[in-house]
């Protein structure tokens, strides 16, 4: 039974990992770039939703309020692929990893600036709510990752497979210069990716806030976020959450029966086992170039 | 402008053009040597610190601007460098053999990591490295009556033929030692530049493909360049040791990756005078920061020391400027510079446009 629980606790967080990890397969779909920043826009996400909701700062009701940072957030992710990752346009890979790492900063920088870096509480109507099945406690707030993940993961799905824009966003990823040839308006998609990558940021640090406190430096939870995307096979949707359970999973079983210290290394040793036997991943999506 | 007369085919590989270049180096060779003599003890310590940071971004420039890969984990081969040489030192190992033992442990751990890591290109490799750098770190901690674990770990001054090279109590002494070590690394790897092993580093990280074409074994050749790599970064490691003298894991923290990864960016990727361009700058800017906000204080009275993380928002500032606007770092915007005042008048605007290139990826659906 303890291991059960074990296991929907792991499955609850680690479907913010895999949340997280989305963002990064959205926008690696999009442009081919991975955004380093996205552990901190999650968090900025979470600070935006607390500055609207908590009773101290905005005092919104709490759907509107989340629904109002969303849309900000959305807002910034756009603003910075408009301003920023927009300038370096068909630049290496390496330049954009370089540029995100560096956002990342300046977000943490923001976020410290306007709510301090002390840890915070968000204030969700259903804290400290759980009901009770068999001999299993599950939280509300576990439950609603839960749906959220799964419909979210469903709808991005549906986007890049059945919509126009969704289409349209993996051929400018794959081949910039032909989807321009056929059409594409490939930087204002990337800007729209972006904006997209923003929400699901805002909805992952809304998720992450409801179980715990949070503090500017809740950011480094896209270094293990990357690992669940890694596992998956980067530009796979389905795989990034399948990874970020798996780590979400594995993460509190290390901690229960190894030593200290293996369950924060067992996320990055899961990682580099699927690297060296399967280089792309479990759902691998890249293959050796063909001249 | 000077004209180079080539009379032999040895020229052209020739280290140097001309005594002019050589001469150039020498002077500032000489003037290093002699800054213990020119300023006071603090800058002479920076100085030493500048160093080692350039001996550091030395290494990563030979695997990020030589060899087209990224690394993220590069505090993690400092940490093996700088534990390996403290540990043995306890242990009663002179520095004398220590020191390139360490750099050896280093670039070894690092080789063999790079086996089933340069399988892995761009992105995945610089995830790779992050997890070893984070995997490194909390054996840094589980491995206690070797490492100190959390408490930390004392290097022990340096000793050599009966000269004292502490750190402390011999600061020039020290000072003189890592310039030697950052010179004769500095040549070993010019000259590995334009030997055939460096050659086809660059071949390799200009197209894979094409460096297969011409029958370089591209996953030697990339293990090899991260092994030197790790090398030289282990040895930056252990002497960062020497001049914190007491450490715990903390000093290798992924800042220092990031740090790293600035310094070779911002200097200037794949110039060897990049990485020292960038180390200066690492090394000067939180200086001319506190110089700054107390002046500020002082004059205006504005207290800039409240706001927490200001130096590291300078720093992210400055390097997507230096992204977006000069993707060839400091040393490329000071080759533009040149060109402009050699040519002058004749210099254009359009003689550096960068080409319009657009991404295509290897990925099937």
């Amino acid at each position: 039974m303890e291991l059960i629980q074990l296991i929907v606790g792991g499955i609850a967080s680690g479907c913010v990992y895999g949340l997280v990890a989305l963002g990064f397969v959205l926008i690696y779909k999009a442009s081919e770039g991975v955004n380093f920043a996205q552990g901190d826009m999650m968090m900025l996400g979470a600070f935006v939703a607390l500055g609207m909701v908590n009773q101290d700062y905005w005092a919104l009701p709490f759907f509107p309020g989340i629904l109002l940072a969303c849309a900000a957030m959305g807002g910034v992710g756009y603003g910075i692929d408009r301003f920023v990752v927009r300038r370096i346009f068909g630049q290496p890979q390496f330049a954009l990893v370089i540029l995100t790492i560096a956002l990342g900063f300046v977000l943490r920088f923001v976020a410290g600036s306007i709510w301090g870096f002390t840890p915070l509480v968000l204030e969700t109507p259903f804290a400290g709510k759980h009901v009770k099945l068999g001999g299993l406690v599950l939280g509300y707030e576990d439950i609603l990752t839960i749906l959220v993940t799964a419909a979210l993961t469903l709808g991005l799905w549906l986007f890049f497979s059945r919509t126009k824009l969704g289409l349209a966003a993996q051929a400018a990823s794959q081949n910039q210069m032909a989807a321009y040839i056929v059409g594409v308006p490939v930087r204002r998609i990337n800007s729209m990716i972006w904006a997209l990558s923003g929400v699901v940021a805002t909805i992952a640090g809304v998720l992450y806030a409801s179980k715990g406190t949070i503090d500017p430096n809740i950011g480094l939870l896209g270094i293990k976020a990357f690992a669940a995307a890694v596992i998956g096979g980067f530009g796979s949707l389905p795989g990034a959450l399948m990874g970020g359970l798996l780590i979400g999973v594995v993460e509190p079983i290390a901690a229960r029966y190894l030593p200290s210290g293996f369950s924060q290394m067992s996320p990055y040793i899961l990682m580099l086992i699927v690297l060296t036997t399967r280089p792309g991943g479990l759902f691998a999506q890249i293959h050796a170039k063909k001249v | 402008m000077r004209a180079v007369f080539k009379t032999s085919y040895d020229k052209d590989i020739d280290l140097h053009p001309d005594w002019w270049e050589r001469g150039k180096i020498a002077v500032l060779l000489g003037l290093l040597a002699l800054l213990p003599f020119l300023v006071g003890e603090y800058y002479l310590a920076e100085a030493t610190n500048t160093l080692i940071w350039s001996l550091a971004g030395l290494g990563l420039m030979l695997l990020v601007g030589h060899s087209g890969q990224v690394s993220l984990g590069h505090a993690g081969f400092m940490a093996i460098g700088a534990y390996v040489d403290a540990g043995l030192m306890n242990a009663g190992v002179p520095w004398i053999i220590a020191f390139p033992l360490a750099g050896l442990a280093a670039g070894c751990f690092g080789a063999i990591v790079a086996i089933p890591a340069v399988r892995m290109s761009g992105i995945y490799l610089a995830i790779a490295t992050l997890a070893l750098f984070v995997i490194i770190e909390e054996m840094i901690i589980i491995l206690e009556p070797v490492t100190g674990g959390v408490g930390g770990i004392f290097a022990p001054s340096i000793t050599l033929f009966g000269i004292d090279f502490d750190r402390y109590a011999s600061l020039n002494n020290f000072y003189w030692l890592v310039l030697v070590i950052v010179a004769l690394t500095t040549w070993a790897y010019a000259n590995v530049l334009r030997s055939p092993t460096g050659r086809s580093f660059l071949a390799v990280r200009d197209s894979e493909v094409s460096a297969r074409a011409l029958g370089i074994n591209v996953t030697r050749t990339k293990a090899l360049a991260f092994g030197l790599s790790c090398g030289v970064t282990g040895l930056a490691g252990a002497l960062m040791g020497h001049y914190i003298s007491f450490f715990n894991y903390e000093l290798f923290s992924i800042f220092i990756s990031i740090n790293l990864l600035l310094v070779v960016t911002i200097g200037g990727l794949g110039f060897i005078q990049g990485a020292f361009f960038g180390a200066i700058l690492i090394t000067a800017v939180p200086q001319l920061i506190a110089i700054l906000r107390d002046g500020l204080n002082a004059t205006v009275g504005i207290d800039l020391g409240g706001i927490p993380g200001l130096d590291t928002l300078i720093f992210s500032v400055i390097l997507v400027g230096f992204i977006i606007y000069e993707p060839n770092g400091l040393y490329g915007r000071w080759l533009k510079f040149r060109a402009y005042v050699q040519l002058f008048p004749l210099a254009r605007r359009d003689m550096f446009r960068r080409q319009k290139t657009y991404l295509k990826t290897e990925r099937s659906k």
